[in-house]
C-alpha cells in the first residue's frame, strides 16, 4: 500500500514530512509514515510556489488590522520619539554638566550652571519615564486590541464556513490557528514594535550624526550598509521558509495532541499509547528540527551583523586614526565616532531579534489570512427573502449530491413534505438518510437541483430564517461544558427557566434531571462525559423541543434510549409533532410508528413511499423490515 | 529539570564558557579604541597604530565568532529540553486515568504542551543567560565604581535597594497576573476546541452568535487580564528606567561638589559619569527578563501540575499465561469523586469462559461504568474485579487489555486511515484477521471507500455514517481477539437487517470468547445466554431471557415493546 499511498498524500506538510523522517527512519519503515491516510483533498498547507501571493494576502490582513489604529500609532510614534529624543539627551546633558557647570564652580561662580543643567537632566528623565509608560501602555493596548480583534474575526469566520470545510480541516488545526498562531502575533506586537521604533531612530539619528561629525570619516563607516542589506535579504528569505515550516509542523503537533486526548478512552483501551508515542515523538522531533533550523538561522545571521560591525569599527579604528595622525580629524572627533560606531550596530541586534518574532508572526498571519480568504461553500444570500410564518413544506427538486464528485449519495431526488406531515424515513445504514437530513438543514448545498421550504430555495434564506425554521437532532449529541439547564437552553438561549424545565418534563427527562445532585444546575462535564449515553441524547432531545421549529428532524435520536424511555419520548413526540413538519430517522420500528408517513431509503433513492399500514399490508422491502423489527422483539 | 539537563552538560558548560568569553572580548574593544586615541594619536607614533588595529580586527572576530559559538551549540540543548518535556507529558498523559481526562479540557493539556514549553524555552535560551549576564555586568561596573571614588560608588550601590524591594513586589503580583493570563487563555482554547467540535450542533441550532458570544467573553476576560498585566509591567519597567537617570543626576550634583572640594579630580568624574552610563541599559532591561522569568516560572508550575499527578490506575505486575476469561465482580462499588451516592454497589456477578451474559438496565443505571471496570478504565472504590481468579488490579495493564476489548457505545474514531483505526492496538493484524473482523462486524463499506482501507476518515470518523462508525468500532474490538469482549450498546445504529446480519457472526465470536453485551433491546439481548438485570445500582436478577420476562416484571418494563400495549397508540404494534 505504502508507495502510492505515500504520494497520493500530497501536501506540503505531509510530504515534508516524511522526507525529512524518511532517511532517519529505515527500520520503522513506511507504515509509520502512512498512518494518517489518503483522503482526497490535502487542504490546507499551501507549497511555496505561491507565497508572494500569501504574502501580499496577509499583508492585506495586516494593514486592515493596523488600520483602525492609525492615529493611535502616529501618536505612539511621537512619544517614542519624544521619549528616546530625551532618553539620549541625558548622556550628553551630563557632559554638558561636567564641560560646562563645573568650571565656574571651581573658579568659585557659584553651581548656577550645574544646578540648571541637573535641573533640565532631571526634566529629561521624568519626561522619558511619563513618554515612555505612556508608550508601553499605548502600544500593550494597540497590541492586546488587534489581537482581540483577530480572535474575534478569526473565530467569527470559523464559524461561518460550512461543515465541508471543517470536516477537512479538522479541530486541531482549528485550535493550532486560534492559539498558536495568534501567540506568535502576540509575541511580535509584544515585543516588536518597541525594539524596532528604538533601533530605526538610533540607526538614523547615529547615522547623521557620524555624517555631521566627519563626511569622509562617515561615508567611510557606513560603507558596509550594502552588505549589511545583502545579509539582511538572506537572512528573511531563509526565516520565511523556515518560519512557515514551524509553524505546520507545530500544527501537526497540535492536531496529534488533540486528536489523543480526545480519544483517549479508546486509546487506553486499545494499548494504543506506544503507537501514538511513537508518531507523537516524530511530529514534536520535526517540530524540534524546524525550530532548530530557525535557531541556527539566528546563529548565524546575529553574530554576522556583529561581524560588520566590529570589523568596521576595527576599520574607522585604522583609518580614523591615520587621519587623526595626519591631523585630518581631530582626537575628539575620532574618540565620538567610535563611541558611536558601537551605537550604530548595537540596535542592529534588537533589529535582528524584530526580525525573528516579525517572521515567525508572518508565517502565522499567513495561515489566518488563508482561512479568513476561505469562503463558506454554503454561503449567506446576498438578498435573503423573508419567511414570516413558516409552515414547513419541504420539497426536493432533483437533488442530487455527493461529498466527493466520483461516489454521488443521491442520484436524483424528487420528494414533497407537506406541511405538518410527519414523515419517517428508514433504509439501511449508508443508504444516504443522514445526508438527505442534512440536505434541508443546509448544511451542505446539493450538486444538482434544489431544495425548498414553503417553496423558497434554501439557499435563499438566511442563516437565522432557516435555523429558526429546521432544526436537527443529530446522530451525535454534542454537549457543551455548563450546566444541564445551559444546554438545553442551547435550543433557545431566551428561554426561562420555567421553559427549560417544561421541555425536559415534556420529553420525560425531567425526573432523571432532579436526581441529578445539583438538578438542572448539573455541570456536565467536558463533552458531557458526567451524562451517560442516554441521558446525553434526552438533554440533546429536550434542547431540540425547546427550539420549537416547524420542521424538526431527528436523526436517530432515541437510539441510546432504553425502552421505557424512548416510549415516553414518544408519546410526547405525538403531541409535539400534531402541528409540524418531521421528518424522523430511525432504525427502531417503533419510533416510525407516529408517523403519517414512510419513506424506504435505498442507495440515496427512495424506493417505497406511503402510510406505514399500506407499506405493511403491501409485500415491499418495508413489510419484510416490520416483520423483521417483530421478529426482533420477541 | 535536572535529568533534563544532564546529557547536555558538556555543551552547557561550554555555552557558558563562551559567553563569558564573548563578554570579555565585548568589554576590551573599546578600551583597544580608548588605547589608540590614548597612545599612538596623541602621541603620533604610527608604529603603534597597526598593530592595536589589527588587534581590534581580531578581538571583534573572535566576539562574532565567540557569539555563534554559542548561539549555535545552544539549539541543540534547549530544543532537546523542549522536546523532551513534551515527549514526556505526552507520555504521562497517555497513562493518566480517564477519570482525569473527564476533568481536564484538552485545551488546558494543549496550552501546556506548547505555550508554556515555549515560555520555557525561550526563557532558557536567552533570559537566563541575560539574566545572568547583566547582573554580572552590575556587579563589575558597581565594584568598578566603588573602586573609583567609594562615596559616589556607595551611593550608586544604594540606588540598588529600591529596584530590588520594587522588584520583588513586582515579582509577587506579576505572578499571579500571568499565570492568570495563562489559564484564561486555556479556557479560550477550550472554548475554541468546543466550538470546533460541537460545529454540528451550533449549525443545526443556528447558535453562531450564541457561542460566539461566549467566546467574545473570554477573549475580553483575556484582554482586560493582559491590559492589567501590560499595566503592571509598563509601570515598573518605566520605574526601573527612571531610578538610574536620578542616580545619574545625584551623582553629578554630589560629584561636582566633590571636584569643588578637590576630593575629586575632574577626569574621575568624567570617567565615573560614563561608566555609570553603561548601568542604565542593564538595568532597564532587568525587567523585561525578570517578567520572562517569572512568566516560564509559572509555566513550569502549569507543567509541573499535570506532570505531577500520580496515574490513579496503574498496572500490576501479574500476567495471564493463558487467560480463559473468568470473569468476576465481587461485591464492587463505584462511586464517582464527590458523589453522595454509589452508581453501583455490592456487585456480583460472575461470567464463566465462553459464556456471554446481558447486562439490562436503564438509561443512567451504570451499567457503561460497570463494563468500564473490566479494561480498568475505572476502578472499582470497593470490592474487586477478577478475571480467572486474578484481580486486575495485579496485572499489567498491557497484559488486562489484551485480554479484554470494548466496544464503545460512542464510536471514537480517529482521523487516520481505516486499517489504522482498525489495528488502533494490534498493529500485528494479518490481512485475513483484518478482513475477518471486517466481516463480522459487517463493515465491508470499507473496500468501497475511494482508497479502501487506506483512506482516511474524518475527525472522528464524521465522513462516515453512524451506523459506518459503529460497524468501525465493533471490527475494531473484535480484531483484538480477546478472551473478554464488551460490547457496550454497540449495535444502536444499525439497521435490522444489518443487525441480524452482524448478530449471527457475533454469535460465532461469542463461542470462544466470555462477552459481555450491554443491551436495550430484546434483539441484542438474545446474543448472551444469561441476562443480568441492573437496577438501582446492583444487580438484582440474573437470569434467561425468557425466565426473567416471564418472572420479573420491572425486566419485561424494561425490554417488551408490548409492555403497556395501548392499541390506539399506532399502526406498527
Ligand atoms: N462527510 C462525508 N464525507 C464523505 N462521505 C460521507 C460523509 N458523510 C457520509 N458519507 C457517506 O455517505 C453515505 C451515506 O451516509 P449517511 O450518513 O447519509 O447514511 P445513513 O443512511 O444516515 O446511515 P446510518 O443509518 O448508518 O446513519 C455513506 O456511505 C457515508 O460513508
Ligand atoms: N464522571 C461522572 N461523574 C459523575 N457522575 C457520572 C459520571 N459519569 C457518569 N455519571 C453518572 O453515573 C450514572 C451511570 O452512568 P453510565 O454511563 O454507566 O450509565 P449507563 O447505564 O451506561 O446508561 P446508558 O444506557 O444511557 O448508556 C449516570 O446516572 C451518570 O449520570
Ligand atoms: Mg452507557
Amino acid at each position: 500500500m505504502s508507495a502510492d499511498a505515500t504520494t497520493s498524500t500530497g501536501t506540503a506538510d505531509d510530504t515534508a514530512a516524511s522526507e525529512t523522517t524518511g532517511t532517519t527512519e529505515g527500520t520503522t519503515g513506511t507504515a509509520v509514515a502512512d498512518w494518517r491516510g489518503v483522503a482526497s483533498e490535502e487542504q490546507d498547507e499551501l507549497s511555496e510556489k505561491v507565497s508572494v501571493l500569501l504574502r501580499a494576502r496577509s499583508r492585506r490582513l495586516l494593514g486592515d488590522l493596523l488600520s483602525p489604529h492609525r492615529r493611535a500609532i502616529a501618536l505612539l510614534t511621537g512619544i517614542i520619539v519624544v521619549s528616546n529624543a530625551a532618553g539620549l539627551a541625558i548622556p550628553y546633558l551630563v557632559k554638558v554638566g561636567i564641560d560646562a557647570g563645573i568650571p565656574p564652580m571651581l573658579k568659585g561662580s557659584g553651581p548656577a550652571t550645574l544646578l540648571t543643567v541637573i535641573g533640565v537632566i532631571l526634566a529629561a528623565a521624568v519626561t522619558q519615564a511619563l513618554t515612555r509608560q505612556a508608550f508601553l501602555q499605548l502600544s500593550g493596548k494597540i497590541g492586546q486590541g488587534i489581537l482581540l480583534e483577530l480572535r474575534r474575526r478569526v473565530f467569527d469566520h470559523f464559524q461561518r464556513l460550512s461543515l465541508s470545510f471543517h470536516e477537512k480541516y479538522t479541530s486541531g488545526r482549528v485550535i493550532s490557528r486560534l492559539t498558536s498562531d495568534i501567540e506568535a502575533i502576540a509575541e511580535l506586537l509584544q515585543s516588536g514594535f518597541d525594539s524596532l521604533v528604538t533601533a530605526v531612530l538610533t540607526l538614523f539619528g547615529t547615522a547623521v550624526l557620524l555624517l555631521v561629525l566627519d563626511v569622509h570619516l562617515g561615508l567611510v563607516a557606513l560603507l558596509p550598509l550594502p552588505v549589511l542589506l545583502l545579509v539582511t535579504r538572506w537572512f528573511r528569505r531563509q526565516s520565511a521558509i523556515v518560519y512557515r515550516r514551524t509553524r505546520e509542523t507545530v500544527a501537526l503537533v497540535i492536531v496529534h495532541f488533540v486528536e489523543s486526548m480526545t480519544g483517549i478512552r479508546a486509546v487506553q483501551a486499545f494499548r494504543r499509547e506506544p503507537r501514538n508515542q511513537e508518531i507523537f515523538t516524530r511530529l514534536n522531533d520535526d517540530y524540534r528540527g524546524a525550530n532548530a533550523r530557525s535557531m541556527q538561522l539566528v546563529a548565524l545571521f546575529t553574530p554576522g551583523i556583529k561581524l560588520i560591525g566590529n570589523l568596521t569599527v576595527g576599520g574607522v579604528l585604522l583609518y580614523g586614526g591615520w587621519l587623526a595622525l595626519h591631523g585630518e580629524v581631530t582626537v575628539g572627533v575620532l574618540a565620538a565616532f567610535l563611541l558611536y560606531l558601537r551605537q550604530f550596530y548595537e540596535p542592529m541586534q534588537e533589529i535582528s531579534q524584530f526580525y525573528n518574532t516579525l517572521q515567525s508572526a508572518g508565517a502565522a498571519l499567513e495561515k489566518l489570512s488563508g482561512v479568513l480568504e476561505e469562503e463558506p461553500s454554503v454561503p449567506e444570500p446576498r438578498e435573503p427573502e423573508p419567511l414570516a410564518e413558516p409552515r414547513g413544506e419541504v420539497r426536493f427538486e432533483r437533488v442530487r449530491f455527493a461529498y466527493v464528485e466520483e461516489m454521488p449519495i443521491l442520484p436524483g431526488l424528487d420528494l414533497t413534505i407537506p406541511a405538518g406531515q410527519s414523515v419517517a424515513l428508514v433504509g439501511a445504514t449508508g443508504a444516504g438518510k443522514t445526508t438527505l437530513a442534512k440536505l434541508i438543514s443546509r448544511f451542505y448545498d446539493p450538486t444538482g437541483g434544489r431544495v425548498l421550504l414553503d417553496g423558497v430555495d434554501l439557499r435563499r434564506l438566511d442563516e437565522a430564517t432557516l435555523r429558526s425554521a429546521v432544526v436537527m437532532v443529530t446522530q451525535e449529541n454534542f454537549l457543551f461544558s455548563g450546566t444541564v439547564a445551559d444546554n438545553i437552553r442551547f435550543g433557545r438561549p431566551e428561554a426561562t427557566d420555567r421553559q427549560v424545565r417544561e421541555a425536559a418534563r415534556a420529553i420525560g427527562a425531567h425526573d432523571f434531571i432532579a436526581a441529578l445532585p445539583d438538578g438542572y444546575d448539573t455541570e456536565v462535564g467536558k463533552r458531557g462525559g458526567r451524562m451517560s449515553a442516554g441521558q446525553r441524547q434526552l438533554v440533546a432531545f429536550a434542547r431540540a423541543f425547546l427550539a420549537d421549529p416547524a420542521v424538526l428532524i431527528l436523526d436517530e435520536a432515541t437510539s441510546s434510549l432504553d425502552v421505557p424511555s424512548e416510549r415516553l419520548v414518544q408519546r410526547a413526540l405525538r403531541t409535539i409533532l400534531a402541528d409540524r413538519t418531521a421528518l424522523i430517522i430511525a432504525h427502531r420500528l417503533s419510533t416510525v410508528e407516529i408517523a403519517d408517513r414512510v419513506l424506504v431509503m435505498d442507495r440515496g433513492e427512495i424506493v417505497e413511499d406511503g402510510a406505514p399500514d399500506r407499506l405493511i399490508a403491501a409485500s415491499g422491502r418495508f413489510a419484510g423490515l416490520h416483520r423483521a423489527w417483530l421478529e426482533s422483539l420477541s | 529539570m535536572k535529568s533534563y539537563l544532564r546529557p547536555y552538560v558538556g555543551k552547557l558548560v561550554l555555552i557558558w564558557l563562551v559567553a563569558v568569553l564573548s563578554i570579555a572580548a565585548s568589554i576590551v574593544m573599546p578600551l583597544i579604541g580608548k588605547d589608540v586615541v590614548d597612545g599612538p594619536v596623541r602621541s603620533g607614533d604610527s608604529g603603534a597604530l597597526l598593530p592595536l588595529g589589527l588587534l581590534a580586527l581580531g578581538v571583534g572576530t573572535a566576539e562574532a565568532v565567540l557569539i555563534f559559538l554559542r548561539r549555535w551549540t545552544q539549539v541543540g540543548p534547549v530544543l532537546g529540553l523542549e522536546t523532551r518535556i513534551r515527549d514526556d507529558l505526552y507520555a504521562h498523559l497517555q497513562r493518566l486515568p480517564m477519570a482525569f481526562h473527564g476533568e481536564w479540557q484538552s485545551g488546558q493539556l494543549l496550552s501546556r504542551a506548547t505555550t508554556d514549553l515555549s515560555t520555557i524555552r525561550r526563557f532558557l535560551g536567552f533570559g537566563m543567560l541575560f539574566l545572568v549576564m547583566n547582573v554580572l555586568q552590575l556587579t563589575t561596573v558597581t565594584v568598578l565604581l566603588l573602586n573609583m571614588y567609594w562615596p559616589l560608588g556607595l551611593l550608586v550601590a544604594a540606588s540598588a535597594v529600591p529596584i530590588v524591594l520594587v522588584s520583588m513586589r513586582f515579582e509577587k503580583r506579576y505572578i499571579k497576573i500571568s499565570r492568570q493570563v495563562q489559564d484564561e487563555q486555556g479556557d479560550l482554547a477550550t472554548l475554541v476546541e468546543e466550538s470546533a467540535i460541537g460545529i454540528r450542533t451550533i449549525k443545526a441550532f443556528g447558535r453562531r452568535h450564541h457561542v460566539y458570544d461566549r467566546y467574545d467573553d473570554a477573549a475580553l476576560k483575556v484582554y482586560r487580564t493582559s491590559m492589567d498585566k501590560v499595566r503592571l509591567s509598563a509601570r515598573f519597567f518605566t520605574f526601573l528606567e527612571v531610578i538610574p537617570n536620578f542616580t545619574l543626576a545625584l551623582v553629578l550634583l554630589l560629584g561636582a561638589l566633590a571636584v569643588g572640594s578637590g576630593a575629586l579630580t575632574l577626569g574621575t568624574l568624567v570617567a565615573f559619569t560614563t561608566m555609570m552610563l553603561q548601568l542604565v541599559w542593564p538595568i532597564a532591561s532587568l525587567g523585561y527578563i525578570l517578567a520572562m522569568a517569572q512568566e516560564s516560572m509559572t509555566s513550569a508550575d502549569r507543567v509541573m501540575e499535570v506532570m505531577d499527578t500520580v496515574p490513579a490506575i496503574q498496572g500490576g505486575t501479574a500476567v495471564i499465561e493463558n487467560p480463559r476469561g473468568h470473569l468476576r465482580f465481587e461485591g464492587v462499588e463505584f462511586r464517582f469523586p464527590g458523589a453522595e451516592q454509589p452508581v453501583l454497589r455490592d456487585v456480583w456477578l460472575d461470567v464463566r469462559p465462553g459464556e456471554t451474559i446481558a447486562i439490562v438496565g436503564a438509561t443512567g443505571s451504570g451499567k457503561t461504568t460497570l463494563t468500564a471496570m473490566v479494561p480498568r478504565l475505572v476502578d472499582p472504590t470497593a470490592g474487586r474485579v477478577t478475571i480467572d481468579g486474578h484481580d486486575v488490579r495485579d496485572l499489567t495493564l498491557p497484559a488486562l487489555r489484551q485480554v479484554v476489548a470494548t466496544a464503545f457505545e460512542e464510536p471514537t474514531l480517529f482521523s487516520m486511515s481505516v486499517r489504522e483505526n482498525l489495528t488502533l492496538g494490534r498493529h500485528d493484524a494479518t490481512e485475513e484477521e483484518l478482513e475477518d473482523a471486517i466481516r463480522t462486524a459487517q463493515a465491508m463499506f470499507v473496500h468501497d471507500l475511494p482508497w479502501g482501507l487506506d483512506t482516511r476518515i474524518g475527525e472522528q470518523g464524521m465522513s462516515l455514517s453512524g451506523g459506518q462508525r459503529q460497524r468501525l468500532a465493533l471490527a475494531r474490538a473484535v480484531l483484538n481477539r480477546p478472551r473478554i469482549l464488551v460490547l457496550d450498546d454497540t449495535l444502536s445504529a444499525l439497521d435490522v437487517e444489518t443487525e441480524a446480519l452482524v448478530e449471527q457472526a457475533l454469535r460465532h465470536v461469542l463461542r470462544d470468547a466470555t462477552g459481555i453485551v450491554v443491551a436495550h433491546r430484546a434483539s441484542t439481548v438474545l446474543l448472551a445466554d444469561k441476562v443480568a438485570l441492573l437496577s438501582g445500582g446492583t444487580i438484582t436478577h440474573v437470569g434467561r431471557h425468557h425466565e426473567l420476562l416471564a418472572e420479573v416484571p420491572a425486566y419485561r418494563e424494561l425490554l417488551a415493546q408490548d409492555a403497556d400495549l395501548d392499541p390506539s397508540e399506532g399502526a406498527l404494534r
